[in-house]
């Protein structure tokens, strides 16, 4: 039993950064502007909460600068795609480059260094139940937040009148703007709100999941969370199913190779990739219910006429 | 938009190359690194190395390296830009780059090149590596020691001889203390990635493992250990910072005297392509202090150490492959030439090499 809730544990340690900033991601996209900057924005997160954390102590601390720095890297990506119009996947792509750059340089100091690590979830009394207790009273703080920010999202898009407004935004921008609507502004905010999510995302990394900083330790986890919201065709629960799926697949395929079955490691390492692709292509294969979740104007720039 | 445009700049221009080209008479060598410097790994290590050519070589040399550079067809423009970039010579640090620092060779054969863990040389083009599976054995003796459940966990990134090689001598090593010493293997495919790392750590643990030994450059999987209150070993820098309580040592490579010596040999215009393979017995094979263990396993690590540094080498006979054939007989030592090309495994280890 024991072994059944460490796997179920990792899993979601594993889910958590990909789910955070993969929702973060779908609020921008929902709002018709792709951000290829995930990457960099996580890797900020990273640095900054690592960074934060070491000099204060406090992981707390730690985690609301990996949100800030995240925020704020994205402010950048606004600023030059929003306010300049410039080419969304060329400045995407930029930001990430750069991230990925400005961290190491940032971050110097902190290499070899350990950091602090967020404690996990410690109710005296409930997260000593055994199985129950520690899966659901004994996490770490981000998971929680994870899943709420996921239910937020969910309701937000869907159940509000300015989640409607945000969706209209990403399907026609000019539609939108003739209505009145303030669409830049609607994308500035969605912007940073993807910031601090990848920021988030990144700050887990390094003050949760490897308590540590080291360059380029994001990983690609980036681009993972932006593929997931693609194959999730923009619903917040499919990406969080994605992400678990990811999670489960990927440590499942590491207890297979220490159980030792006789399949090679490189297919069973491709494995996650596989099987999140197949099983969100599978749910999302009604073409028309695709078409309609999928935000028309989503990448294209927006000059408003005056 | 001007401020933002000048920060562009000036972390490409950090990004791409460190130090830059000033005076013409000093010797110039570079280095050319597969990760980030600041792995506090591999890399690292490396980076120390070219420092410490740097301080003791002083105003003779300036140095540069490239960081993150791709193994594969990508590194061929590393080499070719910094041999254009007047550098005198070049060391390239990492196994894939074996083949893009031939191709360069020829085409600059004024510049002296050097490629770490390879086995292709040239006119201008010389080999080097470390004995790391010296190291490795010592630890297979104290996990033996240490591990009440008689088996580890290792974390593994890819199946090439050097990583094979190093699980083989960590089971004999292993298996001289206890015969029945087990071992669960785990490949990431990946050289870094903390987050896995840690993940195949939890994953081997929740397996039975309790201690954990890794072919993979950062600390997260010391980390797990240090969280679960299990023990592992150090790889490329010692660790211990950041496992004071699970790291029984560490594995750590020294660059340094042999860069040294080779951009001194270059200045000095003596230099020659090399083929040379360091082990604990010149310095470049350390382990970090002996903590977290008894003082008997320490002495029993401490003496296995001085018999490799006196010539002993882990891989003598009798030793058999993994399907029970004779490798080695007995007292027979294996040669550089098989230990370089190992594509299979010794008795003892269950897993499958992927091939």
């Amino acid at each position: 039993m024991d072994i059944a809730v460490n796997i179920l544990l990792t899993i979601a340690t594993a889910a958590t950064p990909l789910l955070i900033a993969a929702i973060g991601e779908l609020v921008v996209e929902r709002s018709g502007v792709l951000n290829l900057g995930v990457e960099g924005m996580m890797i900020m997160g990273a640095v900054g909460g690592f960074g934060a954390g070491y000099l204060t102590g406090s992981p707390w601390i730690g985690l609301l600068a990996a949100i800030i720095a995240g925020a704020l890297f994205s402010l950048l990506f606004a600023v030059m795609t929003l306010s300049l119009a410039t080419n969304q996947v060329a400045t995407g792509l930029s930001l990430t480059l750069l991230g990925l750059g400005l961290s190491g340089m940032i971050g110097t100091s902190f290499v070899g260094q350990p950091g602090v690590r967020l404690p996990n979830l410690d109710i005296p009394g409930i997260s000593s139940i055994p199985v129950v207790g520690r899966l659901i009273f004994g996490q770490d703080p981000v998971f929680y937040i994870s899943i709420a920010l996921t239910a937020a999202v969910m309701w937000f898009l869907f159940k509000t009148r300015t989640g409607l407004t945000l969706r209209s935004i990403g399907d026609s921008h000019t539609s939108a703007h003739a209505l009145g609507i303030k669409v830049i502004r609607y994308r500035y905010l969605s912007v940073i709100f993807g910031g601090a999510c990848a920021g988030l995302a990144g700050g887990h990394l390094s003050l949760v999941y490897t308590p540590q900083w080291v360059e380029n330790m994001s990983a690609g986890r980036g681009w993972i969370a932006l593929a997931l919201v693609v194959f999730a065709s923009w619903r917040p629960w499919r990406v969080l199913a994605g992400a678990y799926i990811f999670g489960a697949v990927w440590i499942g395929q590491l207890h297979a190779q220490a159980f030792g079955i006789p399949v090679p490691s490189q297919f069973l390492s491709s494995l996650p990739y596989l099987a999140t692709v197949v099983v969100l292509v599978l749910i999302s294969r009604n073409k028309r219910l695709t078409m309609m979740n999928t935000p028309a104007s989503l990448g294209q720039p927006f000059v408003p006429d005056r | 938009m001007k401020k933002l445009l000048i920060a562009l700049m000036t972390t490409t221009a950090a990004l791409s190359l460190a130090a830059t080209a000033e005076a013409a008479d000093k010797l110039k060598a570079c280095w050319v690194y597969t990760g980030p410097i600041g792995d506090f790994g591999y890399s690292y290590q490396h980076d120390q190395g070219r420092l410490e050519v740097e301080k003791v070589l002083g105003d003779k040399v300036e140095t540069a390296y490239l960081e993150n550079v791709s193994e594969g067809p990508d590194a061929d423009r590393a080499f070719e830009r910094l041999a254009r970039e007047k550098c005198k010579i070049i060391f390239g640090t990492s196994f894939g780059f074996m083949d893009a620092e031939v191709k360069v060779a020829k085409k600059f054969p004024k510049v002296m090149f050097e490629h770490a863990t390879g086995f292709k040389t040239g006119d201008n083009l010389g080999i080097y590596n470390a004995r790391f599976y010296e190291g490795r054995y010592v630890l297979g003796q104290i996990a033996a020691k240490e591990s009440k459940k008689g088996l580890a966990g290792y974390i593994v990134s890819f199946p090439i001889p050097e990583v094979v090689m190093g699980i083989n001598s960590f089971i004999l090593g292993a298996q001289s203390v206890n015969p029945d010493f087990k071992v669960k293997i785990v490949w990431v495919n990946s050289w870094f990635d903390p987050g896995k790392e840690a993940d195949a750590a939890k994953a081997l643990f929740d397996q039975g493992a309790d201690i954990i030994v890794q072919h993979t450059d950062s600390t997260a999987a010391l980390q797990v250990a240090e969280e679960r209150k299990l023990h592992g070993f150090g790889q490329s820098s010692d660790m211990i910072k950041f496992a004071p309580n699970a790291q029984l040592t560490s594995l750590t490579d020294e660059w340094g005297p042999y860069y040294i010596s080779r951009v001194q040999a270059a200045l000095d215009g003596t230099w020659k392509p090399d083929n040379v393979w360091l082990g604990i017995k010149d310095g470049a094979v350390k382990l970090a202090p002996y903590t977290n263990m008894p003082d008997d396993v320490k002495a029993m690590a401490e003496a296995t150490e001085k018999k490799i540094a006196g010539g002993w080498n882990p891989f003598t006979g009798p030793v058999s492959k993994q399907d029970g054939s004779p490798w080695l007989k007995d007292g027979e030592v294996a040669d550089d030439g098989t230990l370089l090309g190992m594509n299979f495994y010794v008795k003892g280890i269950d897993d499958k090499l992927p091939q």
